[in-house]
């Protein structure tokens, strides 16, 4: 047996319960392999912070939704007045809700640096691609969370936003009518609609999402954190067994992290206490108002996070061909670790014809993002149709780009300045 | 009898059992996806209502709400109506042959009787509800509008038969519910005439 007796050890009665557990779970051994021992490359920087912020943010939303829960109430002439009530009569319910709703915009602002860093540092690549494709699957669960939980305040934002989305499915061909129907339960966004939201918002998806985010950390604590350098510590190991360029998760990252994470609050509570809507941003002005089926917004946009993908939706002429080209600038993330030929991962190596079209695909997501929040004119639309192009033009032309581009060469350890 | 594993017949009942487990996964699959599909009462409660259209004067335009959907009725003025014949140019579906109506709307006015035009308020592009901007020259549309719907969402046309305009989102014509003619001044929307 792997137990160490309470005497040997010559501890208190902690460790005699350690001691106890260990015989019974691999409580100490899982703290070494996940934490303690987990070698990650010293060289990490600031892109780094937000993996861990994720996790702080799907505690806040699992923490306070659950909290929610307990005075919302899912039926359409229930839902707006349950809301309100949150926020009038519920002590610090406010409180709870605010963190709520700017927690969802704040995941996906860790979220998109966090696969912008993956973006950098070809951190999708070889061994990873799997840990890419897990979080791809955390990032559309993400999606569907947002887009079921924007319906269940039942302001007429919500109710819009999903009669839009829903209607997105119309455009397969022959069974469009029947899955609109299907998703709806009813010929409207009725009621049962919103049921069946609350339960896939509060219920299905977040325990899908646990178990994704497990398997996410799982595999890359199989592969090994990658870096700011793209090199693969695990290559030059000392004598101990331990990769050179490697220190202990904890407590040398558990403690960066923590600065991260009271940044990250500084700012979260900032937008909790003084500007919850964002301007309009986190809390659009419509959905203060009821949800009315005979009167839509006179604007209707997503909440900002999905505004990139909206936009290209709205640019095209076509309801099919939008939805589709829509659909695909979310789904081609899962094949950059195959549409990337180069052998290089990281942007400190690559040459000037990925770092071009990284950098205009990021200035496309963020002028997609900015137009998809306005109203539809003749110049936006077609601003929008460049900017469209430039999108598809970084993962379709990749193969060609990433396979003629001039690399320099990689060290094989990592570049690290001490302080 | 042999002590060695027959692993032709393991493999085989491995097989078997997975396929069965398979077949009996998916019919437990059904009630759970069925289950989705509008009940009873939604559809019940999607029975037809009836508009009294008695007191709508020319030119006006009255929405009731059936199974959730805004629907349009608009009594056509011979001004509007004469607009119809000279749209189709200028149109994607003149015809209506793509769009959704039933058979009897199949025509330029896209009703059973010129004069009142009943459509689903609902924009074919993404579900927005149609503005009724009737005025021509309405400048909220453009200079040339002679008067029709417009989608403040994403800018889709429509004509005064809901027809709509070519190179706008909107794919097909606003779509023409069910109905019928209970008496001259009422309207039963949701039910076809069977032999009218």
């Amino acid at each position: 047996m792997a137990s160490t007796s309470p005497t040997k050890a010559g501890g208190g009665r902690l460790a005699a319960l350690t001691a106890w557990i260990d015989d019974r779970f691999p409580m100490t051994r899982m703290w070494k392999e996940q934490v303690a021992e987990y070698y990650a490359p010293k060289n990490m920087n600031f892109w780094y912070f937000f993996g861990s912020l994720a996790l702080l943010v799907l505690v806040i939303q699992i923490v306070t939704g659950i909290f929610l829960t307990m005075n919302y109430k899912p039926s359409a002439a229930e839902a707006f007045g349950s809301v309100e009530y949150i926020m009038r009569d519920v002590e610090w319910g406010w409180l709870i809700r605010y963190m709520h709703s700017t927690g969802a915009s704040a995941f996906f602002v860790v979220v998109y640096l966090h696969m912008f860093r993956a973006l950098l540092y070809g951190s999708y690549q070889k061994p990873r691609e799997l840990l890419w494709i897990f979080g791809m699957l955390i990032y559309f669960l993400l999606m569907g969370e947002a887009f079921f939980g924007y319906l269940l305040p039942w302001g007429n934002m919500s109710y819009w936003g999903a009669q839009v989305i829903v209607s997105l499915f119309g455009a397969v061909p022959v069974a469009g009518d029947f899955l609109m129907e299907w998703i709806r339960g009813d010929y409207y966004i009725s009621d049962i609609t919103l049921n069946r939201f609350f339960a896939m918002h509060v219920v299905a998806l977040p325990l899908a999402l646990v178990f994704l985010v497990i398997a996410h950390l799982i595999a890359l604590h199989e592969v090994g954190s990658n870096n700011p350098d793209g090199v693969e510590i695990k290559k030059v190991k000392g004598p101990d067994g331990i990769p050179l360029d490697g220190i202990a998760f904890h407590p040398y990252y558990t403690v960066k992290d923590l600065v991260g994470v009271g940044v990250f609050l500084i700012f979260f509570c900032l937008i909790v206490f003084y500007a919850p809507t964002l301007g309009g941003l986190f809390l659009e002005a419509p959905n203060f108002e009821p949800a009315n089926a005979l009167q839509t917004p006179p604007h209707i946009a997503p909440v900002w996070y999905f505004t990139p993908f909206y936009a290209i939706l709205r640019a095209v002429p076509s309801k099919s061909m939008g939805a589709l080209l829509m659909g695909a600038a979310v789904l081609l993330f899962v094949f950059l670790p195959w549409l990337d030929r180069s052998k290089v991962k990281s942007i400190r190596y690559r040459g000037p014809l990925f770092k071009f079209f990284l950098f205009s695909f990021a200035i496309s997501f963020v002028v997609l993002g900015w137009l998809g929040l306005q109203p539809a004119t003749p110049l936006y639309t077609n601003m929008a149709r460049f900017f469209a192009v430039v999108y598809f033009a970084f993962f379709l032309l990749m193969p060609w780009y990433t396979s003629i581009d001039k690399t320099k060469p990689v060290p094989t350890r990592v570049t690290y300045h001490a302080h | 009898m042999t002590e060695q594993v027959d692993t032709g017949r393991r493999h085989f009942l491995t097989v078997a059992t997975v396929a069965t487990g398979a077949v009996g996964a998916a019919f437990v699959a059904v009630p759970f996806l069925a289950s989705w599909k509008p009940s009873a009462r939604a559809k019940a409660m999607g029975a037809p209502v009836e508009v009294d259209i008695s007191k709508l004067e020319p030119g006006a335009m009255v929405k009731v709400e059936w199974r959730g959907k805004a629907i349009y009725v608009v009594h056509r003025t011979p001004q509007m109506l004469a607009l119809l014949p000279g749209m189709d140019d200028r149109l994607r579906d003149p015809g209506s042959n793509e769009s959704d109506q039933p058979e009897f709307a199949r025509n330029e006015a896209r009703a059973l009787k010129p004069e009142y035009l009943v459509l689903v308020g609902v924009c074919t592009h993404l579900g927005c509800a149609p503005l009724e901007k009737f005025t021509p020259g309405d400048a909220t549309v453009s200079a040339d509008w002679e008067g029709g719907f417009f989608c403040p969402c994403h800018g889709s046309k429509f004509d005064i038969s809901g027809r709509v305009f070519k190179d706008v989102p909107a794919p097909t014509n606003l779509p023409v519910p069910p109905y019928r003619f209970v008496s001259d001044t009422s309207i039963l929307i949701g039910a076809e005439a069977e032999n009218a």
